[in-house]
């Protein structure tokens, strides 16, 4: 049997965060009554003409500097033809030959190596409306419903070189660019809202061969999990014809997500040709080298930067690093309260540790917690001061998430401070070591490990109060081991 | 004479010294469209009502003493511009029921001036064609001789101005479509520099070749509306930031020192005998003005027609795919599904849009892109350098408008090339995006109109307008108006 290497390339849309449109005035938001955010130029009513939004262009061209692209001084716009119900000039506005962006890399670790994917171009274009069909598709539902809010709002599309080597490869490069996207604050990236949406190209040949296969692609891809899957499944299928002497015809396939398969859409035979042609109504683009500086200005500290940041200022380790900054709202999160605290170890623990597993369970962000990082500096603090113990602190943190009142507040109402002083200890202590004498014995005989079952029994006596370090140090000296 | 027969630099005297209000100039108008429309067929809506309203608000403004020269003027509109809440059709079934919710640019602007909408000329479908005989509604009949078309597209424009249905109006040239009806109905018609009336509101034709612009009595009255709806837009993202000059003071009647090129590739062989004669008779008179005629060349005219229909083509295939009987418009009835309502609407387009877009398609097909699309903006590049050459030697250009005089109809329909050779002498213009007017400049034997082209340099309008009325004031035509009635019973 042949080692077959995989061949990925990936067509990625992503929706621009612009206020409005990128042709008209009219806003981009989510959700709004359908048909309430439409102008004559969206509608394509005869005689409105497209006027390009610029902070479209300049969202256009922070994704380029993030994917590491050339910023090309002179693009053009080029009409895209075809005819469909939701597409109201019978042409999309998009850019053919000459795009804005061309020439770049996304870097992933994939298991502790760096893999560098090619990005081959990122262009502007606009979306079309939103089709809901009363039955299952259009040629054969009784009616369709036509909603163009979304007609005209600005896409970047991003194309990448065949590079990658692995469904699994493919999903580490979606949530890469995702947060890239998200970090520049280029595009929301919300695949069920389908501000992203993913087309994969993909084809098999012997490993050491340098000519490519014959590919086919892949649509209908609605999560990364589904590109991952879908892409593991044609590996499958094309392995298989190819080994059977079969040969893997260039098609379109369709995945379904509830049967797990692909399913041959249309040969690349009837794909449709878009007679591209350049826009009359929009001049060539040009981007002179100092507006570009001037959009790289605003260009967040990336992911990468900001990761190999925090293993060297903070001392993390990479795998600290790398979930901190998995996304911008995190990284900020922990840089906030670090702030305060100035303990990384302390902080990260709490960060990915207590305050995460509260956030994922429920559905929050890091940036909708309702414990602020000064709130968990606050707690964080009390730690250092040795107020609270790490166990009752977790009671603490919950009881912050809540309550939504600060750690002091809630550790003076409920009685929570750590017991230090000696006095109180010594009393608890005494009564344990008396009610444990096996164990106690088991210490003198040389056996430290039973040092921590009666510490453990003296922190249960103080309901989690005690300081435990205090406790066994007290421990210690009384038993004189 | 009647006050609908009056120029508008005439009627703006009278208003302003209030020997004449604007709305009995509206109805000196109405009643000649009453008399006259029925053979002419200049109009596919009239707005008596609005216009009356328009009226008398202007006759307000001119109490006040508002100087705008366009104020209670009556104007007609070529029917592919949009006027909100009025029909606008483009001479198309499928627009057959159209109400635009906007305002053109060029509308909202003469609208400001105070100027009165009288109605919706008639038009090629889409504006594509020579002779008004696309227009799916009916045809119009050129008011010199009512066997004769009126040239198109703004073939209504140019009749209405021509018959006394309004006193000027507007057109759109996307090849000649001011220019050539002008000619044939003995007006003025000019072609702007591109970009300097903004093209929002006009349904496009061809929008790199689409143009805006006045047709009217005279010069001066050109001169008028162009000041009115000349400057940038930003609305139209090809309009020009572009200052623009009081075109009226221009028309100083002073020629003396222009240097005039007379184009050789615009005066060959097609050239009909008295058209030429018509060109050579005003050539010799503005250098008795004081100009200088030199001979000039533009060596790669001869395929501009080649190259424009290849462009316009496109163009027109790209845009009129927009109506699809999803959202506005016509939509055929009992379709199957959607892609059959698609085919069965677009059945209803006219013979004419259905080869454009034919053609159109082809030429952007993947495997033709390059030897016709690329190809012909390559010739349209060589045409402009063509042009800024030539211009290195003379001030403005002329040529003759049209190769013939109007011609009747059905003497074209049949072929189609032949029909698109009334545009070889105006096209170059648009290719080129220089600014191009058609003068008056004598009659045929059987009394039809011919029309002398001048052509200028980006944004000089003033230029030609300047050297086109010096020639109208000194050509000497005989005065004549279309006597319409003795010629539709001859």
């Amino acid at each position: 049997m042949a080692d077959w290497e995989v061949v990925v390339g990936l067509e990625i849309h992503a929706e621009l965060l612009t206020k409005s449109k990128v042709f008209c005035g009219c806003s981009t938001e989510f959700g709004a009554a359908p048909n309430s955010q439409v102008c004559p130029v969206c509608l394509g009513l005869p005689g409105s003409l497209p006027l390009l939004n610029k902070r479209a262009v300049e969202l256009a061209i922070k994704a380029g500097l993030a994917l590491q692209c050339r910023i090309n001084q002179f693009s053009m716009f080029d009409r895209k033809q075809y005819f469909y119900p939701d597409l109201t000039k019978a042409y999309q506005i998009s850019q053919d030959g000459l795009p804005l962006c061309s020439g770049g890399y996304v870097e992933l670790l994939v298991e502790d190596t760096v893999r560098r994917i090619g990005i081959n171009r990122v262009h502007l274009e606009e979306e079309a409306g939103k089709s809901i069909h009363a039955g299952e598709d259009i040629m054969s539902a009784a009616y369709s419903l036509l909603d163009y809010n979304r007609a005209g709002i600005g896409l970047i599309e991003i194309v990448t070189e065949p590079d990658i080597r692995s469904p699994e490869e493919a999903r580490l490069f979606l949530e890469k660019l995702r947060l890239l996207l998200q970090y520049t604050e280029v595009s929301d990236c919300k695949m069920e809202e389908g501000s992203l949406r993913c087309d994969a190209n993909i084809s098999l040949r012997p490993r050491g061969s340098s000519a490519f296969g014959v590919k086919t692609e892949i649509k209908n891809l609605n999560s990364f999990r589904a590109v991952q899957r879908a892409l593991e499944f044609e590996v499958e299928r094309q392995k298989a014809l190819l080994e059977a002497g079969e040969a893997v015809l260039p098609e379109t396939r369709h995945w379904d997500e509830a049967q797990g398969m692909t399913f041959s859409m249309r040969s690349k035979e009837e794909a449709a040709d878009y007679r591209y042609f350049p826009d009359p109504n929009l001049y060539p683009l040009k981007v002179d080298p100092s507006w570009v500086e001037a959009v790289r200005a605003e260009l967040p500290e990336l992911p990468d930067a900001r990761r190999d940041r925090f293993m060297d200022e903070y001392g993390l380790s990479l795998y600290a690093a790398e979930v901190l900054t998995s996304s911008r709202d995190l990284a900020d999160y922990f840089e906030e309260c670090l702030a305060e605290v100035k303990d990384p170890k302390l902080v990260s623990n709490w960060v990915m540790g207590e305050v995460q597993r509260w956030l994922k369970a429920h559905g929050l962000e890091a940036a909708s917690s309702p414990v602020r990082p000064k709130d968990l500096a606050g707690l964080l603090g009390l730690i250092q001061q040795n107020a609270v113990s790490n166990i009752v602190a977790k009671d603490v943190l919950e009881e912050m998430f809540t309550t939504g009142k600060p750690a002091e507040v809630i550790v003076e109402e409920k009685g929570w401070k750590q017991i230090s002083d000696d006095e109180s200890l010594e009393a608890m202590i005494l009564e344990v070591l008396e009610a444990n004498p096996g164990p106690v014995a088991d210490v003198k005989a040389g056996k430290a490990k039973a040092i921590g079952f009666l510490v453990g029994q003296v922190m249960k006596a103080s309901k989690g109060k005690a300081n435990p370090q205090k406790v066994n140090e007290l421990i210690r000296q009384r038993l004189q081991v | 004479m009647q006050f609908n027969e009056m120029t508008i630099h005439e009627l703006r005297r009278l208003l302003r010294a209030g020997e004449v209000s604007s709305q009995e100039v509206l109805e000196a108008v109405l009643a000649r469209i009453d008399e006259v429309e029925g053979e002419i067929g200049a109009y596919l809506a009239l707005c008596r009502e609005e216009a009356f309203a328009q009226a008398q608000r202007a006759d307000e403004m001119l109490s006040k003493g508002d100087a705008s020269p366009l104020c209670g003027i009556p104007i007609s509109l070529k029917d592919n511009f949009t006027t909100a809440g009025v029909r606008t059709t483009c001479a198309s079934r499928l627009l057959e029921n159209y109400i635009p919710p906007f305002d053109a640019a060029a509308a909202a602007r003469l609208k400001e001036a105070g100027a009165v909408l009288v109605g919706k000329t008639n038009l090629d479908e889409f504006g594509l064609g020579s002779s008004t005989e696309n227009s799916q509604f009916h045809c119009t009949r050129n008011p010199w001789d009512l066997s004769r078309v009126p040239g198109g597209s703004s073939g209504g424009s140019a009749a209405a101005v021509a018959a006394g249905e309004a006193v000027a109006a507007l057109g759109t040239d996307t090849g000649g479509s001011i220019r050539q009806p002008a000619a044939f109905c003995g007006i003025v018609g000019l072609k702007p520099t591109y970009g300097l009336v903004s093209r929002y509101g006009v349904v496009a034709a061809a929008d790199s070749l689409d143009h805006v612009g006045p047709m009217t009595r005279d010069v001066r009255d050109a001169a008028l509306m162009l000041q009115a709806i000349a400057g940038w837009d930003p609305k139209d993202p090809t309009s020009a930031r572009q200052d623009v000059p009081h075109y009226e003071a221009a028309l100083t009647g002073n020629v003396k020192g222009l240097v005039v090129g007379l184009p050789r590739e615009l005066m060959g062989d097609a050239l009909d005998a008295e058209v030429k004669e018509a060109v050579f008779g005003a050539a010799n008179l503005l250098e008795s003005l004081g100009a200088r005629v030199e001979e000039v060349s533009l060596p790669n005219v001869e395929y501009a027609m080649s190259a424009f229909y290849i462009i316009i083509s496109a163009e027109v295939s790209s845009n009129l795919a927009r109506f699809d009987g999803v959202r506005y418009g016509y939509r055929a009835a009992e379709a199957e599904d959607t892609v059959s309502m698609f085919i069965k609407t677009r059945e209803a387009l006219g013979q004419e849009a259905k080869r454009r877009i034919l053609m159109g398609t082809y030429f952007l097909q993947a495997g033709n892109y390059d030897a016709y699309y690329l190809k012909a903006l390559k010739v349209r590049t060589l045409i402009k350098e063509d042009f800024e050459k030539a211009f290195q030697r003379c001030h403005v250009m002329i040529s003759p408008t049209t190769p013939t005089a109007a011609f009747s109809f059905g003497h074209k329909t049949a072929t189609p090339i032949s029909m698109y050779k009334s545009d070889i002498y105006t096209c170059t213009a648009n290719l080129a995006g220089i600014p191009a007017l058609t003068v008056p400049c004598g009659y045929t034997q059987g009394g039809l109109p011919i029309g002398l082209q001048f052509m200028g340099k980006p944004f000089e309008e003033s230029t030609i307008l300047r050297i086109g009325h010096a020639y109208e004031q000194h050509a000497g035509l005989p005065v004549r108006r279309p006597e319409m009635e003795v010629k539709a019973n001859g």
